[in-house]
């Protein structure tokens, strides 16, 4: 079973799409509890960093800690892969997990904000869930703010500089753009977590 | 690289997809659920369909097409058209859209850009504008392009993108349905004017349109209601174009 979090922000009707069409057996939650029943997280984020405030109500927080420590597959997307990083520009007094070092900030002035549309991934080899992704497969991004390269990017992509569009590290995933949206090479990426 | 997005829009009334019936392929000829799918199986990088009645008596109708067609769709699917508050927003999303696009409503009530951006994210709210080149300014028009809003074009982008708009999708009426090409002037202007992405749209009728709009006028994505009266093929072939006149596209799809 994949669950998917609902804290609360924004329409998760894409994703929970995206791994129903793939024949997942999906629940949508805003409960602890079903976090620790879970065998995957899967955990979408849309808006403002400060959204994330809502995971301290109720005890998601904890909740996804405490699953992602335990080895549970974990997927971050978009807002929920900043969340991996230690924080954000865009609300400092909003904490992230800090699985990954560093603070995800915004786009250098000589760009375009928001960064909205289909960008490549350059990907790094041995990823699993980039497993036979092609390199330069192009997958759809809306996003103010970048998260920093990582020596746990797995896939990197340019916009006015080098973000990581993909970070990995054991059971923890992150991915910035969104795969739901992303054609067949968003498909065959949701499948290769379905299959970790 | 980022590229420039090509965004095939369904017009859509009563359930059926209108523009598009003299296509010869027959996928084009209706159901907005198939033509989506076909649109993005050739190569569309996105999909918008726009519910061109849009009485209230027929919005349960534009519901089931937007869950039919979401069901099988995975680029991003926005969807316009009668949307004038936010529990129309709301409805239209947990049918499936990703974006909704709103023009009248947001002219008369700049508000409802940020109330909707609020719930669901600047990134889900596409702000439609119909222009005109009126004497000094290019005007915006409300109501299908019926009524003068007694705004300008770039002033009103602007106000919008500061509200809380994620996109502005801007048709040229002057261009529109006259396959003469893009109002390069327009959308450079209003493109400039703003940080947000600007989709061009009106006037569509060969792939140099296409280039040019990226080009001159400085585009992030360019959409057409009816792209096989191209004379193309497909989004495919006017994809490998554009590629071939040096213009990021996703390709292959």
């Amino acid at each position: 079973m994949i669950v998917i979090v609902d804290y609360g922000a924004g329409n998760l009707n894409s994703v929970k799409k995206a791994f129903s069409y793939l024949g997942a057996e999906i629940v949508v939650t805003d409960r602890p509890e079903t976090l620790s029943a879970a065998d995957k997280i899967v955990f979408p984020g849309v808006g403002h960093f400060s959204s994330l405030r809502a995971l301290d109500h109720g005890g998601l927080r904890g909740a996804l800690l405490e699953a992602a420590s335990a080895g549970k597959p974990f997927l971050g997307i978009c807002l929920g892969m900043q969340w991996l990083f230690e924080g954000s520009e865009e609300c400092i007094e909003v904490a992230g997990a800090g699985i990954f070092p560093g603070k995800c900030r915004q786009f250098p002035s000589s760009v375009k904000s928001p960064h909205v549309g289909w960008n490549s991934l350059t990907v790094q080899p041995g990823s699993r869930l980039l497993r036979d992704l092609a390199q330069d497969s192009f997958v759809y991004y809306t996003h103010s703010f970048h998260a920093p390269l990582v020596a746990a990017t797995t896939a990197a992509t340019e916009y006015g500089l080098q973000f990581a569009g993909a970070v990995e590290l054991g059971n923890i995933f992150g991915v910035q753009f969104h795969p739901e949206k992303s054609g067949d090479v968003g498909l065959s990426i949701l499948k290769n977590f379905c299959e970790v | 690289m980022l590229t420039k997005r090509i965004i095939a829009c369904l017009d859509m009334d009563g359930g059926r997809v209108v523009k598009g019936v003299r296509f010869k392929n027959l996928r084009d000829a209706g159901d907005p659920a198939e033509c989506a799918t076909a649109h993005a199986r050739s190569g569309a990088d996105e999909i918008v369909l726009l519910d061109i009645t849009a009485t209230s008596g027929n919005r349960n109708t534009l519901l089931d097409a937007v869950r039919a067609t979401a069901r099988s769709l995975f680029v991003p699917f926005t969807v316009g058209g009668g949307i004038r508050q936010l529990e129309d927003a709301a409805a239209v999303f947990d049918a499936g859209a990703d974006k909704i696009a709103i023009n009248s409503a947001a002219v008369r009530d700049p508000a409802l850009i940020g109330k909707i951006a609020g719930r669901f994210g600047s990134q889900a709210v596409v702000v439609a504008i119909d222009a005109r080149k009126s004497d000094r300014r290019f005007e915006v028009f409300i109501a299908g392009g019926r009524v003068p809003a007694g705004r300008d074009a770039i002033q009103w982008a602007r106000e919008a993108a500061a509200c809380g708009a994620g996109e502005i999708l801007l048709t040229s009426m002057d261009r529109d349905g006259t396959q003469s090409g893009f109002d390069c002037e327009l959308v450079r202007a209003v493109a400039e004017a703003v940080s947000i992405p600007v989709i061009a749209s009106g006037g569509a009728g060969s792939a140099r349109d296409f280039i040019s709009v990226f080009r001159e006028g400085r585009a992030d994505a360019a959409l057409a209601a009816s792209i096989f009266h191209f004379g193309l093929e497909d989004i495919a072939e006017l994809k490998r174009e554009l590629r071939d006149a040096s213009i990021p596209v996703r390709w292959p799809c």
